[in-house]
């Protein structure tokens, strides 16, 4: 679909069945796409033809499910924060708490599934971008469980940022490798993973870690997080008696949103919300919210929102949170954007460190500075509903990783 | 017939193959980009292949990469790619050029308004690397609209089935990548490069040039044997570099004198 189309933009005349999406070239409406080099085509197919496969055999279902259950340990709880909630006045909040899985994220529940299509094309070695170092420790551990060769790209920025999760990578056996090319942030770790991938594309599976990328990463990595919202649609059913009023989750690339968000899609009366990193504000221009303050365009093999200046150049981004400072966005939200299905918000850095201490107080949860942007919003959105009404926020991961950020922004050194 | 069409044309006539050079725009800035583009046709280049500079040029590698973040610093972007073009036409309008570079740039200007001010700047062609045949409809459309070529990647791991496609849909010639790796790698390999061509040439007429990993004149002439074309990049990007700590006219001497060296071995072919 060319760029001039805006048929699959324009709101829907009937009922969207979102599960139709993407089409077989991996489009969403006019977003996502192949925007790679020639030479990774072909193992871009062969990974689609796999998937597909893999997807639909019972066998492979089977094997995911059981490291999701004993490896990852899921399902993770749907927690109620009555304190948070009598704080907000207003709506029941609850928490899906993905912050407890095994290494800490939501992360994981996309590596295993990953790794397990690397295993089975018989690659013997993964490679992973990381920006907080999250996806790249999820990435190591189940490289280190499977025995495979694992090298993961980093921002020589972020590998200074992140000193602790650089120190677990290496612990698991990784390789993890300084980004210099750039900003030295996530945005050029993901341009080195692919210039690795291109060189060693015979032996290697570029294990992705966000909902971008190039088609089929936006769909796998999605049918690989719906675990999250397939457990939080049965839950609330159980525990409430109903589905939730309004979905909220944190959108750096996007994956734990989708994952929350897509089980969801079909059911109109839920409300949902992506919040993005607001960073200084919107106002500033310092920032990592291109949906919200972006344009369309083409980056990382897909087409989507983004961040960029007046001539089609990436620009810098800035989150306190490492793992949302990101330009682009998967293209998925780019649609589900311009359909008008989910709103987007932004929260700033502010906002989001003010919700880290309130839940880590009221709650005694410590929420990763990224899941921190949705607690803020959702506090807000609260105040604003009724109390019978319910809200589940993705605690898309813990703040352990943080406490460096953390620390130094209150002046407290170690 | 385009430029490109016409210089491949005169080359096999003369029993010669092509050289194309490749330098990013702005590198290190516009003046000096434009003095060694004139500077690479005196010495030997056949057809000029201009770098976009682009804040993430994914396929690139560090030589390359340096190069585009050197040019940006200057904020050397898609509209000032374009004038060099058209100052460099107002004293040769016979080389042919073609801008190489990633569709974001393109697709922010916008593609019928991209083809405009190109074509109408003298650029003959464009190749973006992050554009593979699924995804450049529109913007070939608007190219073929104002006769400007859209050239098409041929990599090794490119299938039969699939190469079939893109020689279809290619135009001018076809650019075929001689290894699995960005720009500049070192493990160039003529064998495979020769089965690659002879691959290409069961299914096109089209001249076929070969680009990655060829620094110097033993690797272009090997490659020269067995294509139309041979695609000099990374080599005279960093021997410009170097040569450029000495100054801009050091760096356009450099990059002339590579031209220079790597066209006699190509034209030691065919004598």
């Amino acid at each position: 679909m060319s760029a001039s189309e805006t048929s699959g933009n324009e709101p829907p005349a009937q009922a969207i069945n979102y599960s139709s999406v993407p089409d077989q070239d991996g489009h969403f409406g006019t977003y996502g796409g192949k925007f790679v080099a020639e030479t990774l085509m072909s193992a871009l197919t062969d990974l689609e033809a796999l998937y597909h496969r893999l997807s639909a055999d019972p066998a492979f279902c089977a094997e995911l499910d059981e490291d999701l259950a004993h490896y990852v340990g899921r399902p993770s709880p749907l927690y109620e924060a009555r304190r948070l909630s009598a704080q907000a006045g207003g709506a029941r909040i609850f928490l899906k708490r993905e912050d407890l899985n095994h290494t800490g994220a939501h992360k994981v529940n996309n590596t295993v599934g990953q790794a397990l299509l690397a295993k089975h094309m018989g690659k013997r070695r993964v490679i992973a971008e990381t920006g907080a170092g999250q996806h790249g420790v999820a990435t190591a551990t189940i490289a280190a469980r499977l025995g495979l060769e694992c090298h993961v790209f980093m921002g020589e920025e972020d590998v200074r940022r992140q000193a602790l999760n650089v120190y677990r990578m290496k612990l698991l056996g990784a390789t993890v490798v300084p980004v210099t090319s750039g900003s030295r942030t996530l945005k050029d770790a993901m341009n080195e993973a692919m210039r690795d991938w291109v060189t060693n594309v015979d032996d290697t599976f570029y294990i992705i870690g966000t909902v971008a990328g190039p088609h089929p990463y936006p769909l796998l990595v999605r049918d690989f997080q719906s675990v999250i919202g397939r457990e939080a649609r049965a839950q609330s059913l159980d525990q409430t008696g109903r589905l939730p009023d309004a979905l909220v989750a944190c959108v750096g690339g996007g994956s734990n949103a989708i994952g929350l968000f897509h089980p969801f899609l079909q059911d109109e009366d839920v409300a949902m919300y992506g919040v993005e990193a607001a960073g200084h504000g919107l106002e500033t221009g310092q920032h990592a919210a291109p949906l919200s303050a972006g344009t369309p365009g083409v980056l990382h093999g897909n087409r989507t929102y983004l961040m960029q200046d007046e001539a089609g150049q990436i620009i810098e981004t800035h989150s306190v949170s490492a793992g949302l400072d990101y330009p682009g966005v998967g293209p998925e939200h780019s649609w589900l954007k311009d359909i008008g299905r989910v709103n987007y918000v932004a929260v700033d850095d502010t906002q989001a460190l003010a919700a880290f201490h309130q839940l880590t107080r009221v709650e005694g949860i410590i929420p990763a500075l990224e899941s921190s942007h949705a607690i803020a919003y959702a506090t807000e959105l609260a105040a604003r509903m009724e109390k019978e009404q319910t809200i589940i926020v993705n605690l898309s991961g813990r703040g352990d990783k943080d406490m460096h950020t953390v620390a130094e922004i209150d002046g407290i050194e170690f | 017939m385009s430029r490109i069409a016409q210089r491949f044309a005169q080359l096999k006539e003369q029993g010669r193959k092509a050289l194309v050079t490749y330098s990013v725009a702005g590198d290190p800035d516009a003046e000096t980009s434009l003095k060694m583009l004139h500077e690479m046709v005196a010495r030997g280049a056949d057809i000029l292949e201009v770098g976009v500079p682009f804040s993430d040029p994914m396929a690139e590698g560090p030589v390359i990469q340096q190069a585009h973040e050197r040019a940006l610093v200057n904020r050397l972007t898609l509209t000032a790619v374009i004038e060099l073009v058209a100052a460099f036409r107002a004293t040769d309008n016979q080389t042919p050029v073609l801008l190489m570079g990633y569709a974001n740039p393109v697709e922010h200007m916008g593609y019928a308004h991209f083809a405009d001010v190109a074509s109408a700047a003298g650029v003959d062609a464009l190749l973006t690397v992050d554009l593979p045949p699924e995804e450049v409809a529109p913007i070939k459309a608007e190219l073929s609209r104002v006769g400007m070529d859209c050239i098409l990647l041929v990599a090794p791991t490119t299938p039969d089935a699939r190469l079939v496609k893109i020689v279809k849909q290619a135009s001018g010639f076809v650019y075929s990548v001689s290894l699995k790796g960005v720009t500049g790698s070192g493990h160039l390999d003529s064998n495979v490069v020769a089965e690659q061509v002879a691959r290409i040439r069961q299914h096109t007429a089209l001249p076929v040039a070969v680009g990655f990993g060829i620094r110097d004149a033993t690797s272009a002439r090997a490659i020269a044997a067995v294509a139309d074309g041979v695609v000099v990049g990374s080599a005279l990007v960093a021997a410009a570099a170097e040569a450029g700590q000495g100054g801009p006219e050091a760096a356009v001497a450099a990059a002339g004198a590579l031209v220079a060296e790597i066209r006699q071995g190509i034209d030691s072919l065919a004598s």
